[in-house]
């Protein structure tokens, strides 16, 4: 058997043919010459061969591959069947693509994610270099991997021995525009060795090098993502050579990314890369290049030949107190310096790089791959009891085929066949849906820091999961009903398809076990459907203590006008009552950390003996009226409280709980230091608020201080607004934008809608409501097609029996009770074996719930009540059919 | 016939010339004076089986009376491969031929 004769079997076939044509005539040819007649001659010499046909199908299957050739026959078989059904066909490829999509779809971002290493040089030997006994050490926290300082990386890089070569990064949000609207550009501030180190090749002109990164550098080089370089200069050559401008500073473009580079961080793409030296350009007087207490830095390394993580840990812990030790801030008094001084280096594995996202989704995403893999489930449980309904309806010809000399295994593969074609088109439609799904998903995953970015081209691993998937629900759904179905023998299979005899339990029992299960499966999943949805409720629907709608957020930047302190103050003032005089608007006011973005800013505060950390914030007046934020005792900050007057303060009724509890609290004095010095001022509680959130919607409320901006003894060039208005924002933009147009045109502003970024914190409880109700709905909608079809085909069976019932007297009520009380118990059944599951699953959901329990006895309740209510109508009609059977018709049809 | 034994006889009848399936079904009937009866059919799936095998080639030519005809040649290994049948037959039958006359030995 060769490759060659099989593919061209057909021509050896042919040739074959040729030769024993040539036999027949050589030896008619002798008979003719022995003088027998030419009939005769003929006759006799086909006598001499055989048959022909017997001799070339026997060298036909010589030369075929036994298993491909009749795998094409049962292919091609199926399709043909497939053809002939096309309501069963589109049902189960449906069901199919639905089931793997999503499986496909999950797999994919925990893929991305978590399982795909960095597309760099030998990503398995970086390593990140972080602090691992990590508590919030003051001052300034500055990126979303704010691991270390200029100092701290500087000495870690020129002690270490592990590595190979290190580099530092950080990933900032930098404006693009000269003035007007922001445009902030993802930016990468990144250490010359950094693009050398990972081994990223430039796509066009040059990348950043050492030689780029020099202290004091006036005109920096920038390098282009690939993605930026497409949208910004429309991939044009001619990109490089140009500049453009960062924070109002030029930087001279170099260079372009490949298009696979997305920097260090999973889940976020950068535009931009810079070199760390003009840090201080643009950030100007906010540079934590030198401060020892500003942390902003990321680092990484590449181990040395023969280091493992593990042995470069162990070495930076060796190096850590002496590191630390010389590092120590000036300003740190004694405590702070202790715990400073505490701090331990340790090296993390590098291969996928840094990943915020992968910690926020991560679990809702294993939990969202074991829904779609329940759906998946309960779908080829439907998809076998079509298959075995549809395999009792060929009972006759199977018996036939049997019977005339087919082979079990034969047929059992012609059978697999079909529920293999079935999965393969299931799992090509399935692909289409999660790549449409995942464009969908990361686009959701965005926030107010930018858009999500995941490389969500398929490789081998993608592609073999789904096929894995493919095959294995074939074989789950196809097998059981092609083994049952070749099980009858072949006699009483046609005796009993001819009489009307009733089919025995035992082999009804399989489709009752199925539809047991699906019942049970969709009662896991509506329980965690409706958890979800009800978490998210709870979260939407709690007071944060401050209003959500109607207010927009213009993030105002004052950076390029370089004013003064006492300057930034007055225009700041004057900005706001401009503000408040446009139509429409009810009220603005500014505060310098927006509540919910994520940002937080914590000093401890003395009163008397009791000291704790507590979380300022600074505000204009009017904040609490322009965000319905009640004052309960004492009074807005107004235009007495100015920057010589004395230090004042508003704390919320959690601060009062904790440190003023008992008597008035107005007019109360506490201590911290709020300064960028270390000293302790006091301040006078002028009044007291009600609670708010301030990190995030689900945690509890905890003490908070307001401080007037007025008394800001360094305000920043940095202040989001809240505006409340009775306009559209898209109305309500246009005017605000010639007001600051007006104002200075080199004012910067962004502008949000405030709901919309509260709702952005609770994407991933959103995210969970939608799909896992989805999945829910899908997964009862299966479970139900499967009990209707089993009851369907329960009466058809009993076609006999339910006639000669009637005719001998049973009221159309009783029949109505037989078939009710059958799915009852197969409901029953479900419902008690889900019940135990959804109970035990449940647990691994607790950590995503807010405000009810994993247990929550009002939700299984429900679930049961609604899948048992749907129960009932899918086997309601089946009921009514068999009651309305004439019991003529019904026992003549036998 | 005996299993493989009709391998050994086309081999045999190869290696005195080229021939086609008429040739060697006649040769090994008349070879044997009529007492091997081949079924000539059952000749064509051997020779595609020992071509198969590389023992024998194969290619069209025309034959005496002018027809076209496959041609069968023995090849160098299928020359080897007769040699090597050859001696096992005749220990065969040696073999079996003491067995059943142990009185002439």
């Amino acid at each position: 058997m060769s490759w060659t004769r099989f593919l061209r079997r057909r021509r050896w076939d042919r040739e074959r043919s040729r030769e024993l044509d040539s036999y027949l005539q050589m030896e008619t040819d002798d008979n003719l010459a022995r003088g027998m007649a030419p009939e005769a001659a003929r006759a006799a010499a086909f006598r001499k061969l055989g048959n022909p046909t017997f001799i070339r199908e026997e060298i036909y299957h010589m030369n075929t591959i036994g298993f491909l050739e009749t795998l094409w026959q049962d292919l091609r078989y199926a399709v043909r069947l497939l053809r002939l059904n096309p309501g069963f066909t589109l049902v189960a490829i449906l069901s199919l693509a639905l089931g793997i999509g999503a499986n496909t779809a999950m797999f994919q971002l925990l893929d991305t994610l978590g399982l795909r290493t960095l597309p760099v040089r030998n990503p398995g030997q970086l390593a990140i270099v972080n602090i691992a006994n990590r508590k919030t050490i003051c001052c300034v926290f500055n990126t979303r991997y704010a691991h270390l300082t200029t100092t701290l990386w500087e000495h870690i890089r020129d002690r270490q021995q592990a590595f190979s070569g290190m580099a530092a990064w950080g990933g900032y949000l930098f404006n693009l525009s000269v003035g007007g609207e922001l445009h902030l550009a993802q930016t990468l501030m990144v250490s010359g060795d950094f693009f050398p180190l990972l081994g990223v090749p430039p796509a066009q002109g040059r990348l950043l090098t050492a030689a780029d990164d020099q202290r004091g550098c006036s005109v920096p080089s920038a390098v282009l993502s690939d993605a930026f370089w497409q949208r910004r200069f429309g991939g044009q050559p001619g990109a490089i050579g140009n500049t453009l401008t960062l924070e109002g500073h030029t930087f001279q473009i170099v260079g372009v990314t490949p298009p696979r580079f997305f920097g260090l961080e999973v889940g976020r793409n950068f535009e931009v890369a810079i070199p760390l030296c003009a840090e201080p350009l643009v950030q100007g007087p906010d540079t934590l290049m030198d401060k020892p207490w500003g942390w902003w830095l990321a680092a990484v390394g590449r181990l040395k030949p023969g280091w493992t993580v593990e042995r470069a840990s162990a070495h930076l812990r060796a190096l850590s107190a002496g590191i630390f030790e010389e590092t120590v801030p000036s300003r740190f008094d004694g405590e702070l310096a202790k715990a400073y001084r505490a701090q331990v280096l340790t090296a993390l594995p590098g291969a996928q790089g840094y990943s915020d996202l992968r910690t926020d989704v991560g679990d809702a995403l294993r939990i969202l791959l074991a829904i779609t893999a329940l759906v998946l489930l309960i779908a080829c449980a439907n998809l076998a009891n079509l298959m075995l309904a549809r395999a009792s309806a060929r009972e006759r010809e199977i018996a036939i085929r049997l019977a005339v000399g087919a082979s079990r295994g034969r047929l059992i593969r012609q059978l697999l066949a079909e529920s293999l074609l079935l999965s393969g088109a299931g799992a090509l439609a399935g692909i289409w849906i999660a790549a449409t799904l995942n464009g969908r998903l990361v686009s959701f995953f965005g926030n107010r820091y930018g858009a999500a970015y995941l490389d969500l081209s398929p490789d081998w691993r993608i592609l073999g999961f789904t096929a894995a998937l493919a095959i294995l629900t074939s074989i789950f759904f196809g097998l059981a009903p092609a083994l049952r179905a070749t099980h009858t023998s072949p006699g009483s299979a046609m005796k009993a398809s001819s009489r009307g005899i009733t089919t025995g339990r035992e082999r009804f029992g399989l489709r009752r076990a199925l539809v047991v299960t699906q019942v049970a499966l969709s009662l896991v999943l509506l329980v965690g459907a409706l958890l979800f949805v009800r978490s998210f409720r709870n979260l939407v629907s709690i007071d944060p203590g401050f209003r959500q709608d109607g207010i927009l957020e213009a993030d105002m930047d004052f950076s390029r006008l370089k004013l003064s302190a006492p300057a930034i103050r007055d225009s700041e003032a004057g900005l706001l009552r401009r503000v408040q005089a446009i139509p429409g608007v009810r009220s603005a006011a500014g505060i310098t950390i927006m509540p919910l973005s994520g940002s937080a800013w914590a000093k401890d505060v003395t009163v008397g003996s009791n000291k704790a950390s507590t979380r300022f914030v600074r505000i204009t007046p009017r904040y609490f009226g322009t965000m319905r934020t009640a004052i309960v005792a004492g009074r807005d900050f107004d235009d007495r409280d100015s920057a010589t007057a004395p230090k004042v303060a508003i704390v919320n009724q959690s601060f009062v709980h904790q440190f003023l509890d008992s008597g008035n609290p107005v007019g109360r004095i506490f201590r911290t230091a709020t300064g960028d010095k270390d000293e302790l001022v006091t301040y006078e509680v002028a009044g007291v608020v009600s609670d708010s959130k301030y990190l995030s919607i689900r945690e509890a409320f905890s003490p908070e201080v307001y401080l007037p901006t007025s008394q800001d003894p360094e305000p920043g060039n940095y202040l989001p607004l809240v505006i409340h208005s009775n306009v559209s924002p898209s109305a309500l933009i246009p005017a605000l934008k010639r007001t600051f147009a007006e104002i200075h045109p080199q004012l910067g502003y962004e502008f949000h809608s405030f709901r919309d970024e509260v709702r952005e914190t609770l994407q991933r409880e959103q995210l969970m409501a939608t799909l896992s109700g989805f999945f829910g709905v899908l997964a009862t909608l299966l479970a139900m097609i499967g009990l209707y079809g089993v009851m369907s085909y329960m009466v058809a069976r009993r076609k006999n029996e339910i006639g000669i019932r009637l005719a001998l007297g049973a009221a159309r009520a009783q029949v109505i009770r037989l078939v009710l009380g059958e799915a009852a118990l197969l409901l029953g059944i479900g419902l008690a074996a889900g019940c135990f599951l959804a109970l035990l699953a449940a647990q691994a959901a607790g950590a995503l719930l807010f405000g009810l329990k994993p247990r929550d006895p009002a939700t299984l309740a429900v679930s049961m009540a609604l899948l048992a209510a749907v129960a009932a109508a899918a086997a309601w009609f089946p009921a009514r059919r068999a009651a309305n059977l004439d019991p003529t018709a019904a026992l003549r049809e036998e | 016939m005996l299993q493989g034994t009709l391998d050994l006889l086309i081999l045999r009848t190869l290696s005195a010339a080229p021939a086609h399936g008429h040739t060697i079904a006649h040769a090994i009937e008349h070879g044997s004076d009529d007492v091997l009866q081949v079924e000539h059919g059952s000749l064509y799936p051997a020779l595609h089986r020992l071509e198969d095998r590389g023992w024998i080639a194969s290619f069209w030519g025309t034959s005496d009376n002018n027809r076209k005809a496959r041609y069968y040649r023995l090849t160098k290994s299928g020359r080897e491969q007769l040699s090597e049948q050859t001696n096992r037959w005749e220990e065969l039958v040696r073999a079996i031929g003491r067995i059943l006359k142990p009185s002439e030995q």
